[in-house]
C-alpha cells in the first residue's frame, strides 16, 4: 500500500501553495475527518495558521477539535491536546464549526441600508426560516463565511469541510443561484405593491393563480420579506460575485474525496466534469476505505481457488499426530481453510471492483491519498492523527 | 413483520451512502413479485433507482420497469402543474409555468412549501388508488423531518387558499400508521448508527409518521462459529504456514490477513449493530422491526443485486 513519491508529494505541495482547500464529495465518504486530517497534517508539518471550517460534524470528532462549545467562532486546539495524543505540530490549528444563523445575520447587517432594515429582516418569521432551518441556505452560507475568513487573512490555510447538500454539485451552484435570486423577474412579480397588480394586464393570471394557491395574507407576507430583502440585493449581489471569483482563484483548491463504492464514484465523477466549465481548479482526489491492493493479486486468487479445492487434503495433512495441528478435528480444519478461501474470492471481488473504480476515477486525476478502512471512526485527536498518517505521504498509508 | 407490505406509502431514509435506494428499489420489486401494484419514486433525482433496474432514466410521468413495478422521478414543478390543472381546471393551464416556477422560488424562503407538493403528490397516489403500495426513495436523514412535517408547518404559515385545504387530508394519510410508515436505513458502522438513533427520535417527536423499521444494510457475513474461529486463531502458527504454502505453493500469508480482516471488520461492525439495536429501541420507546440485508460480494449493481435484496429482504419478512 505505499504510495509512489510522486503522487505523495503533491498533497504535500497542493497544501504548501493553496490557501483555501475546499473538501468536496458525496455524502457518507468520511469528509469531515478527512478535513479535519488534512488541515492536522497541514498544520504538524508545515507549519503557520491552519483552519479547518466544518459544517455540522460528528459530535465525537466535534469534541476531538474542541468544537462543542461554541459554533461560529475559530478556536485553537490546544497544544497540549497534540502533546497529549503524542504530536508536536510546527504551526497552530484552529478550528470552527460553521453557524449559519449567526453567518446570515452577519451578512444582513452588513448589507442593510440601516440598522432598522436589518433588524426587521432578522425578525421576519421567514427569514428565520431562510437562516436556521432552510437547507441549501448552508450551500451559500459555508462560501460566504470562507470568504470572510480568507479576507480576514489570519489564516496561512483554510481547509473547508462542505456541507452535507443533497447534491455535491448544489454547493457550486450556490453563489450563481444567490445572484440569480435577486435579478428574478419573479422576485419583481412579488414584490409589486397590491394595488399596481390589478393594473398590470399580463400578470394578472399569475397573481390570480398565485392566490388561489398560496393564499393573498400568506402571498403579502412573502412579499413584504422580499421588499425587505430587496434592499440587500446590491450588497448580496456584488458579494456572492467575488465569492465566485474566490473559488475560482488559483489559491483554491478543490479535493474530491469519495469511496470507491459505485454509487459514490458516480456522483464525484459528475462533479469532477463540472469543475472546469465553472473554472474551479482541481487538487485531486482523496480516496477513503479502501481495501488494500493485494487483494485483488490474480496469484493469490489462483492460491485461494486451490485452498478451496484442497482443504480436506490440507487439513488431514495438518492434523496428522506429526502435524502442526495434531489433535485438532481434520473435519473442523477443512471447513475453517473452505471459508478462508472463500472470503479471499469474496473480498477479492469487491477488492476488483474498486479497482475498476479506481481506474476510471483517477484517469487525469492525481490521487493525492488513498486511505484504508480504518476499525474505529475518528473521535479523538490521537484519531485524527492516525487517519492524517494514512493520508500523509511517508505515512503508515 | 409481514404487515410491512401491507402499509399504502413506505418512505425509505437514512444517512447519505446507505444504500437507500438499492433497498427502496428492493423492497418494491419484492412487492411487486408478491403480486402488489407497486410504485417506487426517487425523490433526490440522481438516476440511481433506474440503474437499480436497468432502466431508462426514470421521469415524473411513471414507466413500467418490472411485472407489476413502476418507476418515478419527483419534480416538484411538474408535480405542482399535474396539481394546479387537476385542481383549478384552467383553460390551457395559463401562467402555470410561471406559478410553478414562483413556487420553486417561494419554496426558497418558506418551510414546507416545495416538501408539501412532493409529499402532496405521493399521497395523491395512495389516495386516489392507482397503487397497492408507493415506496419512496425519500431525502436523506437531514432533510426527510423537514419534508414529512411539511404539512404542519404549512398550516402554521398559510391560513387560507388552496394549498391550505389539501393539508387535511394529507396529514391523515401520514398519520395512519396503517398507511404510512418510515424505513431507516443503516449500514452497522459508526456514523449512520448514530444518525439512525437520533432520527428515530426526531420523527417521534416532530411528526406524525410511524416508524415502520429499520433496515440493517451490508451486513458482513460471519465467518467463524466459536470453534472455528479457535482453529482459526491455530492456523498462525509457522508449522502451518509451512504445510500451507507447500500445498498452495505460497500465498497462504495473504489469504490468512484477508480473513483477519473480514473477522475483525465484522467484530467491530457487531459492536455497532449492537448500539443500533439498544438506541433504536430506546429511542423509540419500544421494539422495532429490524430487517438485515447481508453485503452482496457482486461484481456491479444493477438488477441482478436489486433481485438479491428483494430476496434477503423477503426471506427477513418471513421470519
Amino acid at each position: 500500500m505505499k504510495q509512489g513519491a510522486g503522487q505523495a508529494s503533491s498533497l504535500e505541495e497542493l497544501l504548501a501553495a493553496k490557501e483555501i482547500v475546499v473538501v468536496c464529495g458525496p455524502g457518507g465518504v468520511g469528509k469531515t475527518s478527512i478535513a479535519a486530517a488534512l488541515a492536522t497534517m497541514a498544520s504538524c508539518h508545515m507549519g503557520g495558521r491552519v483552519l479547518v471550517l466544518t459544517v455540522d460534524p460528528a459530535r465525537r470528532l466535534a469534541q476531538a477539535l474542541g468544537l462543542s462549545s461554541a459554533p461560529g467562532r475559530a478556536q485553537r486546539v490546544p497544544p497540549e491536546a497534540f502533546a497529549d495524543a503524542g504530536a508536536n505540530p510546527r504551526g497552530e490549528l484552529w478550528a470552527e464549526m460553521l453557524s449559519t444563523k449567526q453567518s446570515w445575520d452577519r451578512l444582513v447587517l452588513r448589507h442593510a441600508p440601516d440598522q432598522h432594515t436589518a433588524q426587521r429582516i432578522i425578525d421576519n418569521p421567514l427569514y428565520q426560516n431562510i437562516s436556521g432551518r432552510f437547507v441549501q441556505s448552508h450551500d451559500y452560507i459555508a462560501v460566504e463565511r470562507l470568504y470572510e475568513l480568507h479576507s480576514e487573512g489570519n489564516y496561512d490555510l483554510v481547509v473547508v469541510d462542505t456541507p452535507p447538500t443533497r447534491n455535491a454539485v448544489d454547493f457550486l451552484l450556490a453563489p450563481q443561484r444567490m445572484a440569480e435570486f435577486f435579478s428574478s423577474r419573479l422576485l419583481r412579480l412579488l414584490t409589486v405593491p397590491y394595488r399596481s397588480r390589478l393594473v398590470d394586464v399580463a400578470a394578472r393570471p399569475f397573481y390570480y393563480v398565485a392566490d388561489r394557491v398560496l393564499g393573498s395574507q400568506f402571498l403579502e407576507d412573502i412579499a413584504e420579506f422580499f421588499i425587505l430583502f430587496q434592499t440587500l440585493s446590491d450588497g448580496f449581489v456584488a458579494r456572492a460575485s467575488e465569492v465566485e471569483r474566490l473559488l475560482a482563484d488559483r489559491r483554491t483548491s478543490f479535493v474530491v474525496v469519495s469511496t470507491l463504492e459505485t454509487v459514490p464514484v458516480r456522483e464525484a465523477e459528475a462533479f469532477m466534469a463540472m469543475l472546469p466549465a465553472k473554472r474551479l481548479h482541481l487538487g485531486g482526489v482523496v480516496l477513503n476505505k479502501v481495501l488494500p491492493a493485494y487483494l485483488t493479486e490474480q496469484r493469490l486468487a489462483d492460491r485461494a481457488e486451490l485452498l478451496c479445492a484442497s482443504a480436506d487434503a490440507l487439513a488431514e495433512e495438518l492434523c496428522r499426530p506429526s502435524g502442526p495441528l495434531a489433535g485438532q478435528p481434520a473435519e473442523l480444519v477443512g471447513r475453517v481453510l473452505g471459508e478462508v478461501g472463500t472470503n479471499f474470492n469474496n473480498i477479492a471481488l469487491v477488492a476488483r471492483r474498486e479497482a475498476g473504480q479506481r481506474t476510471e476515477l483517477a484517469s487525469g486525476t492525481p490521487v493525492l491519498a488513498s486511505v484504508p478502512e480504518l476499525d474505529d471512526d475518528v473521535h479523538d485527536l490521537a484519531g485524527v492523527l492516525h487517519l492524517g498518517h494514512h493520508i500523509w505521504p511517508g505515512g503508515e498509508g | 413483520m409481514a404487515d410491512l407490505l401491507d402499509r399504502k406509502l413506505l418512505f425509505v431514509t437514512g444517512k447519505g451512502g446507505v444504500g437507500k435506494t438499492t433497498i427502496s428499489a428492493g423492497l418494491a420489486l419484492m412487492a411487486a413479485s408478491r403480486g402488489k401494484r407497486a410504485l417506487v419514486c426517487e425523490v433526490d433525482a440522481k438516476g440511481d433507482l433506474a440503474a437499480s433496474f436497468e432502466a431508462p432514466p426514470t421521469r415524473f410521468q411513471e414507466s413500467q420497469v418490472a411485472p407489476n413495478l413502476w418507476a418515478m422521478s419527483m419534480d416538484s414543478e411538474a408535480s405542482l402543474r399535474q396539481y394546479l390543472s387537476l385542481q383549478l381546471r384552467l383553460p390551457r393551464a395559463a401562467g402555470l409555468g410561471v406559478v410553478a416556477r414562483m413556487f420553486d422560488f417561494v419554496a426558497s424562503a418558506a418551510p414546507g412549501v416545495r416538501e408539501i407538493v412532493t409529499v402532496g403528490k405521493l399521497c395523491w397516489e395512495v389516495r386516489e388508488r392507482h397503487y397497492d403500495i408507493v415506496v419512496v426513495d425519500a431525502v436523506a436523514s437531514g432533510h426527510i423531518v423537514g419534508q414529512l412535517a411539511a404539512p404542519q408547518a404549512i398550516n402554521g404559515l398559510v391560513q387560507v387558499g388552496l394549498v391550505r385545504q389539501q393539508t387535511g387530508w394529507m396529514l391523515d394519510i401520514l398519520s395512519d400508521p396503517a398507511q404510512t410508515g418510515a424505513l431507516i436505513v443503516s449500514t452497522p458502522e459508526e456514523m449512520p448508527v448514530t444518525e439512525t438513533i437520533e432520527l428515530v427520535g426526531r420523527l417521534r417527536a416532530e411528526t406524525t409518521v410511524d416508524l415502520a423499521g429499520v433496515v440493517v444494510n451490508r451486513v458482513l457475513p460471519e465467518l467463524f462459529g466459536t470453534r472455528e474461529e479457535q482453529v482459526f486463531e491455530a492456523l498462525a502458527d509457522p508449522g502451518v504456514a509451512d504445510v500451507l504454502d507447500r500445498g498452495l505453493e505460497g500465498g497462504s500469508a495473504a489469504l490468512l490477513d484477508a480473513a483477519r480482516l473480514m473477522v475483525r471488520t465484522r467484530r467491530a461492525r457487531a459492536e455497532h449493530m449492537e448500539h443500533l439495536r439498544r438506541g433504536v429501541a430506546e429511542a423509540a420507546g419500544g421494539p422495532v422491526p429490524m430487517l438485515y440485508v447481508p453485503y452482496l460480494f457482486l461484481r456491479s449493481y444493477g438488477m441482478r443485486s436489486t433481485r438479491q435484496v428483494a430476496a434477503a429482504l423477503s426471506a427477513e419478512l418471513e421470519s
